[in-house]
Formats: C-alpha cells, structure tokens, sequence
C-alpha cells in the first residue's frame, strides 16, 4: 500500500468537493463568470474522480488487470493511436454513421408514408413502442450470418435499432401541430404538402430530433455489440473482445475511451443542430420570464 | 368524434399489420432458402420445381431465415417437452436471464431512486452530478459489459452478480433522470403551501415530492426494466457463457443453428414484454391507489 498518494488524492478530493460547495453557493455579478461557475463545477468533479481513481489504483497497489489507472490508459491510448483510429474508422466511419443515416432516413420516410392512413398509423405504432423495449440486438447473430463479418451486417443492425425510435417519435411529431393551426393552413388552402412542409414538420422537429439523440447513442452500442458475433480483424468491438481475452485492460479502456468520446461528440453534434435548427422551442430559448 | 373501440382502433389494424408481417415472413423465407435447394437439386442433377422449393423451404434444418412454424415449433419443443431442470430446456436458459435482470434492475432502481433523492437535495450534488449522469449516457455503456463480465471472474465473482451489474449500470440512469423531473415536479405553490404548514423536509419529501414523482417513477422503470434485460442478455455474450438466453444466441451463431438464435430470440422479446406488462399494471394500481383518474 502506498499511504502518501492515497491520502494526497483523498485531501484533494475533499478540497475540490469543499471548493464545489462554496462554488455553488455563491453569487455572480456578471453573466460571463457565472457561466463560468456553471461550467466549472461539473469539470472539477470530472477531474476528481480522475485523481481520486489514479489514488486509489496506486495507494492501494490494484493490480492493473483488475482496473488500470487513467494515467496508464492515457499512455497506452497514445502509444495505439493508429490502431485504435483504424478501429474508429472500422466501427463508426463505416457500420455507424451509414446506419444511423439509413435508420432514420428509413423511420422518417416510412412516417411520412403512412401519415395519410389513419389505419396503418394505428397498426403500426403500438408494434413500434413494443419493439423499442426489446432486446433488438439480439438480431446481430443473424444479420452477422446474412450479411457477413464486414461491416456491412453492423450496419444492418443499426438499421433495425435506430429504424423504430424515428418512426415512433415522428409520427408522434407529426401529430403534435395543433388543430387550430391546421386549421389556419386550411383557410389559406394549403395542400397537403404545403401544411407538411411549413407547419407539421416544423412543429415535429423537437420529437425528431429526440429521436436522433436517442439513435445517436444505439447506433453506436449496436456496432460494437454486433462486433462480438464476428467481424474481420478491425473494429471498436473486436478490439475490446480479444484485448479482454488477453487481459490487456489497458488496451480495452483505452478503446472504452474512444468509444466514450466520440459517442459524446456525436451527441453533443446531434444537440448543437437541434438548437440551431428548433431555436424558437421554449427549453432552447430559456425559460426567462 | 366517434368513440375509440377496442375492435376498429387495435385489434384490426394491429392484427392487419401483423399478418401482412407474417405473410412477409413466408415469402421471404422461400426467397432466402430457396438458393440452397436449388444447389442441392443441381449437385443432384435432377430438377426441382417450384412448389418443391417451396415445400422444402419451409422445413430446412439450418435456413437461412426460418419459417415462423419452425421457430414456434422449436420454442414448443424446448419449453414443454423438456423438463424445465435440463439444459437444452429454453425456460432454464430465460429464467438464468430473468433472474440476472431482475437482481440487476433491483439494485438500479434502488441505486437510482437514492441519487435523484440527493440531486434534488443538495445542490453541489445536483450541480456536479447531472452533467455527467446526462454524459454518461452518451456513453457506449454495453462495450464495457465484457470487460466487467471477465475482470470481475479473474477477480473469483462470477456467476449472477456480474450480469446482474451491467444491468444495475445500464438500468439507473433512466430512473436517476426521470425520478430527478418526478421529484422536482412538484409546482411552487405547493411547495409554498408546505412551507406554511411549517413542514419540514423530510415530511415535504413524503407527502408532496415523493407521491408526486411516482407517474415519473413508473415511465423510468418501463424503460429500466427493458434495458436491464439487454444489458444481462449482453453480459452473456462474453467469455462464453454457459446458460442464459444470450449464451444461445452466441451458441447458435457459432453452430449456424438459426432456428435455435430465433427461438432464443422470440423468447427473449416474450419476457421483454411480460416484464413491461407486469411495470404498467403496477403503474395503474399506484396511480388507482392514489386516486388518480384512470
């Protein structure tokens, strides 16, 4: 056991704690340092936990198989660099991105098809909700079978999980302009696609792009997941698989990292054009009264 | 406005769908399989008609895409003719996964409901946890899931409580976010009355917050309890599990015994919904209980 840096990261996680306390408890003049503050105290605890985990792997001598520490993985994810963006490229380049766009093209598509049938509306969307809670990923050993190793087969099962989740939520978007305002479309005699185009799927935005924000993060575990049934000798999934086989846990949290931050920085794209695209939805404008 | 009926509103439409999806099914299935017997035919040089190929490929026995009956007789075979103790026995493999879930969604539930009681109580929590709670859940939490599965069994922990793990890991964020909205729910002029009556926060926690929070509590386990079945079904995968209903599915990809990966399959959708049913009827009895309008 290593006393000292155990105590050190036990006295700065209490410091930082003590220092987010007094951090959230005060009150700022200008906009620019409370945003500051806001910003803040989220990264302070991110950091702690860092330390406090660094401390803990070395006060207490864990063996690095068991959890190695984020220094170790930082140097191992530095050292790999060009395996690790070989696998990126592999898992979200190719399998990701392409199913996600096909996915929700597809779920957004067939929404606008069955829009005009009440009928197919109502036959659809209880399967819809009853397919999201299933274990969909359970379809990769299939699709490995049908559309082989490559990533062909990982796209296909980001298809079918991100497929539902759209078609649900835009269909429930698209119903969600209200009559009187279908009603102000009629008087001007706009068609239907002239209703569709500036009043139904502008109002159907928020309920779509949840649905992209909820895909964003299923198309990602859908690759990796499906790249545990098979796949050439590249991949996000691969990787983590045979690198726990030979215990390189290092190796695995440093792809865990990877996996991590560009699962985020999708996301937070996802998010950043949701804002610019529903500026006038009232949780983007901010609720000042 | 016409009054919704059972029959015109789900019944019909649900059941048109699900038997063009049937239909669907079928032609797909000789589409898919009808290859291989034509290979068959040719290695054999005879020829082979059309209504041969499609009697024969609705009884393969590795298809490509089973024919529903075949799935339905493979679930039939392993369910009820085997004794529930054996191990080609699907109900042993489901009950393997089902208690793994529930251990699982236990633990999250609870873990999640004591950390959107202190978000919503302490503010430095609120302000530093929230971010990454919501952050974390753009993480790939089930590429980690083999991982915890082998170091916890280098570690001598194996059997339930890995899976169960990953479960509790996938299963408490939905409940975290939603029990902080359902906590938080209460409007200001409720909370000002109970600032009236002088009560204190334990007792504005119990009468107002917490009853309150249940129609979000509910909404959050449906989503819990379905995820946490993904995540023990997953957890399966590595390390090649013996038992569970994702050790059959990775058996069945190994051995390309397709109809046993459907089985496996329709069972493992089967108790996704048995276990979303059981959730929305104690939803409904709360909510009935509280005397909340059906």
């Amino acid at each position: 056991m290593n006393l000292p840096i155990l105590a050190a990261a036990i006295i700065f996680w209490l410091t930082a704690w003590a220092f987010n306390e007094w951090l959230v408890r005060q009150t700022f003049q200008s906009e620019a340092a409370k945003s500051a503050a806001r910003f803040a105290v989220p990264l302070i605890f991110g950091v702690t936990i860092l330390v406090l985990w660094e401390g803990i792997v070395r006060g207490f001598s864990v063996p690095s198989v068991l959890l190695p520490a984020p220094s170790m993985i930082w140097h191992k994810l530095i050292n790999s660099l060009p395996t690790l963006g070989a696998d990126f490229r592999q898992t979200f380049l190719k399998a990701v991105l392409s199913g996600y766009a096909l996915g929700c093209g597809l779920g957004f598509a067939v929404a606008i098809l069955i829009d005009r049938s009440p009928f197919l509306q109502k036959g659809l969307l209880p399967l819809g909700n009853f397919v999201s809670a299933l274990p969909v990923i359970g379809v990769a050993p299939i699709m490995v079978m049908w559309f082989g190793f490559d990533w062909q087969s990982k796209v296909a099962v980001v298809v079918i999980m991100t497929f539902f989740p759209m078609l649900v939520n835009t269909v429930a978007g698209l119903a969600a302009a209200s009559h009187m305002e279908r009603d102000l479309m009629r008087t001007y005699a706009a068609s239907w696609w002239q209703t569709l185009v500036k009043l139904r799927l502008p109002a159907a935005w928020p309920f779509i792009f949840n649905a992209l924000k909820i895909n964003s993060t299923l198309a990602l575990i859908g690759a990796i997941v499906a790249e545990f049934f098979g796949t050439p000798i590249v991949g996000m999934g691969f990787r983590i698989s045979t690198e726990v086989g030979r215990m390189n846990v290092d190796m695995v949290w440093a792809e865990i990292a990877v996996a991590a931050v560009a699962g985020s920085a999708f996301y937070g794209v996802v998010a950043l054009i949701e804002r610019a695209v529903t500026f006038w939805h009232p949780s983007i404008r901010g609720g000042r009264a | 406005m016409q009054e919704p009926s059972f029959l015109r509103d789900k019944l019909l439409p649900v059941g048109t769908v699900i038997v063009l999806l049937i239909a669907l099914w079928y032609v797909a299935a000789v589409f898919l399989n009808a290859p291989f017997e034509r290979d068959t035919a040719a290695r054999a040089g005879t020829e082979i008609t059309f209504s041969e190929i499609v009697r024969n490929t609705m009884a393969q026995e590795r298809p490509v895409l089973p024919a529903p009956h075949q799935v339905i007789a493979e679930i039939w075979n392993t369910t009820v003719n085997k004794a529930i103790t054996s191990k080609r026995s699907l109900i042993y493999h489901a009950w393997i996964t089902l208690s793994a879930t529930l251990l699982g969604f236990g633990i999250g539930a609870a873990l999640g409901i004591l950390l959107a009681v202190g978000i919503v109580h302490n503010r430095a929590m609120d302000r530093s946890l929230m971010p990454w709670v919501i952050a974390s859940q753009t993480i790939p939490i089930l590429a980690i899931a083999p991982m915890i599965i082998v170091v916890l069994n280098a570690v001598g922990i194996s059997g339930l409580l890995p899976k169960a793990l990953i479960s509790t890991y996938l299963s408490f964020f939905p409940v975290v976010v939603g029990m902080v909205k359902g906590l938080r729910s209460p409007e200001t002029i409720q909370l000002d009355l109970m600032h009236t009556y002088n009560a204190s926060s334990a007792q504005t926690f119990w009468k107002l917050r917490w009853p309150s929070s249940m129609p979000y509590l509910f909404t959050s386990l449906k989503v819990a309890v379905a995820i946490s079945l993904v995540g023990a079904i997953v957890g399966e995968l590595p390390t090649g599990a013996v038992a569970g209903l994702g050790a059959r599915l990775l058996a069945g990809s190994y051995y390309g015994q397709t109809v046993q990966i459907w089985a496996a399959l329709f069972m493992a959708a089967a108790l996704a919904a048995v276990l979303v049913m059981i959730v929305g009827f104690a939803h409904t009895a709360v909510l009935k209980r509280m005397g909340a309008k059906p």
